[in-house]
């Protein structure tokens, strides 16, 4: 892998419970559990490791309690991770390890340098502020300060991700689910960061309003050049949006590859398994 | 000086008359030594940081809380016996609550007490800040019901003090937008967030827009106390006090084009409306500063001005 990345993640750790490495002996794939009989703790994720270049979209996949969720958390700052590290080319020329700022620092990455969209919108939205008031919030944090210039934004954003202009001064609570994730989308967009984590952006979606969100998705990304990382436990979301992927398992990394070779021919038990579930 | 205030409360069952203060045995300004030197602690942290809301003991005072007991502490923790003191309410000095709140301070300190803030140094105000202009001598304390101006966008306090620490305002600057997108101007009156010294947000509740450009660079001290909410915090003298207001879209005061005093003929000072009655008729003005009011009615009828 070159030099030429946006997003690097290396030796990711969160252990729920004691912090006992003794636990790592006992759980992952090979054991079949995550939860250590030793030392009763969680090894939600270990030793995870990735790089997504500008432009690029990276896929985890897994089921649920796989631990991807964890590892996306744990680089958003939702959560503090037990091990690891995660580097952002906007910061400091990839030089910090960012798990290392305090609280506020990292808190602030997410105004510019990265951008979440969680699977539930209330998460990511304020569902008693209108469209164009998420999206305000947004650019008031990044500094703007200028109203007509905040709206033509807003308006901007919201034309890109498909929403109605007339419902721009509505509160997203009156939203159906597709369109709130639209504006979520818009809002994460706002300020152009470098880097976007999607968990899960279209589950709890009904299938034709997902294929929707899916297409503006994949459209956004290859106008914007961002670098994303997708998580998804449906093969469906990542064949579409993903050149590359890594397999998840109890916590660890079972497989990493081409998305289109690891739906073709999966080496691993585990992916084989998942991958003949999709397609039954 | 040392004996506790509640023991002075107990042997005194009598109310308070307007007996000369030298009959009375309560200590100077009521408030027992410790509680002052608790309150002006808490107004020197808030002078050195200011627009941080510093929270302080707020103690038990013989008005209900929220009618103006934080101001009252403040005053009688810094009132001192060469003080002049004035109080209004609503930018009136014969309010109810002025009257009584005038009274306390002046019957357990026997400092002397006036209606021009020319003559005042201790000025406690619930909604203005006089029409005069103000100096080096004044003190403002103003009664602040709602201290936090975040508390519109969040209740969480946990989160409140995170979004204070980080100076994260994104969220105050949305409710100005969504004000702006529902009415097509910015309704916000009285307790207009203002940023001071480049770095908190305040409250300057409540006095009306129309005296928040004054407090910008002010020549005197304007301390806020909210005894319900227990915080204590400070405009000191030559600070910057900045409403939050968009590049486009310019800070307004209040003004009603054509409104007059009644009484004085002014257009110059704050007005507040008085409604049409049955009795009077149709509605009209008054200056909300009574005595200000007075005053130029005087300027102008020097003869018969001191009539009311």
């Amino acid at each position: 892998m070159n030099n030429d990345w946006a997003l690097k993640v290396a030796s990711l750790g969160k252990i729920h419970g004691i912090t006992d490495l003794r636990a790592l002996e006992d759980t992952g794939p090979d054991i079949g559990t995550a939860k250590s009989a030793l030392t009763g703790s969680i090894v939600a994720a270990w030793d995870v490791g990735f790089e997504v270049a500008p432009g690029e979209a990276l896929g985890v996949i897994g089921e649920s309690g796989s631990g991807k969720s964890t590892v996306m958390r744990c680089i958003a700052g939702d959560q503090s991770s037990t091990a690891g590290e995660v580097y952002l080319r906007s910061v400091d020329n990839g030089r910090t390890n960012v798990l290392d700022l305090d609280p506020s620092s990292r808190r602030r990455l997410r105004v510019a340098d990265l951008a979440v969209v969680y699977q539930d919108p209330a998460e990511g939205l304020r569902l008693n502020v209108t469209a164009g008031g998420n999206i305000a919030e947004a650019l008031t944090a990044a500094g703007w300060r200028h109203f007509g210039r905040i709206r033509d934004r807003a308006a901007e954003l919201l034309e890109r991700t498909e929403v109605p202009l007339s419902r721009m001064d509505d509160l997203v609570g009156t939203f159906s689910g597709g369109m709130r994730q639209r504006v979520q989308l818009a809002k994460a967009l706002a300020n152009e960061p470098p880097v976007v984590l999607l968990d899960e952006p279209t589950t709890g979606l009904d299938a034709s309003v997902a294929a929707g969100v899916l297409d503006l998705i994949r459209n956004l990304l290859e106008e914007t050049g961002v670098a994303a990382v997708v998580v998804s436990h449906d093969f469906a979301v990542i064949e579409m949006l993903t050149t590359r992927c890594v397999v998840m398992n109890h916590g660890r990394i079972v497989e990493a590859g081409l998305t289109d070779r690891l739906l073709e021919d999966p080496h691993h038990p585990y992916s084989q398994r998942l991958v003949g579930a999709a397609r039954a | 000086m040392s004996t506790p205030l509640l023991q002075q409360v107990i042997d005194r069952s009598a109310p308070i008359d307007d007996a000369s203060p030298a009959d009375l045995d309560v200590n100077f300004g009521l408030l027992d030594e410790y509680s002052k030197r608790e309150i002006r602690r808490a107004i020197l942290t808030a002078v050195a940081v200011p627009g941080y809301q510093v929270p302080f003991g707020s103690r038990e005072m013989p008005v209900a809380r929220g009618w103006g007991s934080g101001g009252l502490q403040i005053s009688l923790a810094v009132v001192g016996p060469d003080d002049v003191v004035k109080v209004i309410d609503q930018g009136d000095d014969e309010g109810v609550n002025a009257v009584n709140l005038r009274r306390l301070i002046v019957s357990s300190t026997g400092i002397p007490e006036s209606t021009t803030p020319e003559d005042s140094t201790l000025i406690q105000t619930r909604h203005r800040i006089p029409e005069d202009p103000l100096d080096e001598r004044h003190t403002l304390i103003l009664q602040v019901p709602v201290p936090e101006p975040l508390r519109g966008v969040e209740r969480d306090m946990r989160e409140l003090a995170r979004m204070h620490a980080e100076a994260d305002y994104a969220r105050m600057w949305v409710s100005l937008y969504e004000d702006k997108v529902r009415n097509g101007v910015i309704t916000r009156t009285t307790g207009y967030p203002c940023l001071v010294h480049g770095r908190y947000v305040i409250a300057t509740t409540p006095i009306p827009r129309w005296d928040v450009p004054r407090l910008h660079q002010s020549r005197f001290l304007s301390l806020f106390g909210a005894g319900r909410e227990k915080r204590i915090y400070a405009v000191p003298p030559h600070t910057d006090v900045e409403p939050l207001t968009f590049e486009d879209v310019p800070f307004e005061v209040e003004i009603t084009p054509g409104a007059q005093c009644r009484s004085c003929g002014s257009s110059e000072s704050f007005l507040v409306e008085v409604p049409a009655t049955a009795a009077e008729g149709g509605g009209h003005w008054v200056c909300s500063d009574s005595d200000w009011c007075r005053r130029n009615r005087q300027r102008q009828h020097p003869s018969n001005g001191v009539e009311p």
